[in-house]
């Protein structure tokens, strides 16, 4: 550890997802063979914690292929509304803006941006979740994801579909 | 036009979206400064933007915020 001396203080409570998933051992693991990277930029706890929580989020992310909900594969575009809290009164309103999204999705996005989409946005699958199934990393299935989203949304407001409010943020 | 805001919302994305990889280096900083008060956001407008867009990295954020301030039981 650094001289400079980071600020010890006890340990503040875990939150409650730590506390009621078995991790600790792997937290404490994780937490080890990284205690030579330690800075000494924030407080040794706050530190370590995080290293706890991102232990446990992956966790979590493979505990979902214990009992998945749906297969990766499934492509029900019915849930669309539900995912997105669309109002049943709007029916016709939304029915025209989900034929465009889904046009899009399948006109201009590439087989690895289609796939993440689908599964998490169509599927509701944890984007952790995903990481594991497909041997990923978050940074790349968010970077996957956030690459979809700028061209659907691009596409829908050239359409006509959405607002384009923020010139220079599609 | 935009009768569905929850899509809309989805689907924007900010240019200075920092990444999974960056908001996680950095997250124990940031989670400092916003303990304390200081304007995190200002001083990392790239992972705040991440931090309000990704879910996961949200909920990590808002895990070790709960614990560096001892509110979570």
């Amino acid at each position: 550890m650094p001289g400079a001396g980071p600020r010890l203080r006890p340990v503040a409570p875990w939150p409650r997802a730590i506390g009621q998933v078995p991790a600790a051992a792997d937290a404490l693991m994780a937490i080890t063979g990284k205690l030579g990277q330690f800075r000494g930029e924030s407080r040794f706890t706050t530190w370590a914690c995080k290293f706890a929580i991102f232990e446990v989020s992956a966790k979590i992310g493979r505990h979902f292929w214990r009992h998945p909900a749906v297969p990766l594969d499934a492509e029900d575009w019915d849930r669309l509304p539900d995912r997105f809290g669309a109002d049943p009164a709007q029916e016709a309103e939304w029915r025209d803006l989900a034929a465009a999204l889904r046009r899009a999705v399948d006109e201009v996005l590439i087989p690895r941006q289609r796939q993440v989409f689908v599964a998490i946005v169509l599927n509701g699958v944890p984007l952790d979740a995903l990481v594991v199934e497909l041997g990923s990393s978050r940074n790349a299935i968010y970077k996957v994801l956030f690459d979809a989203r700028r061209k659907l949304r691009s596409v829908l407001v050239a359409d006509g579909y959405l607002r384009d409010d923020c010139p220079g943020n599609s | 036009m935009n009768d569905w805001p929850a899509l809309d919302r989805f689907l924007r994305t900010d240019p200075r979206d920092a990444g999974c990889d960056q908001a996680m280096e950095m997250l124990h900083v940031y989670v400092e400064l916003v303990e304390a008060g200081n304007p995190a956001e200002q001083r990392y407008p790239g992972i705040a933007a991440h931090l309000r867009a990704c879910g996961p990295c949200g909920e990590d954020f808002e895990g070790l915020l709960a614990a560096v301030r001892g509110d979570a039981d």
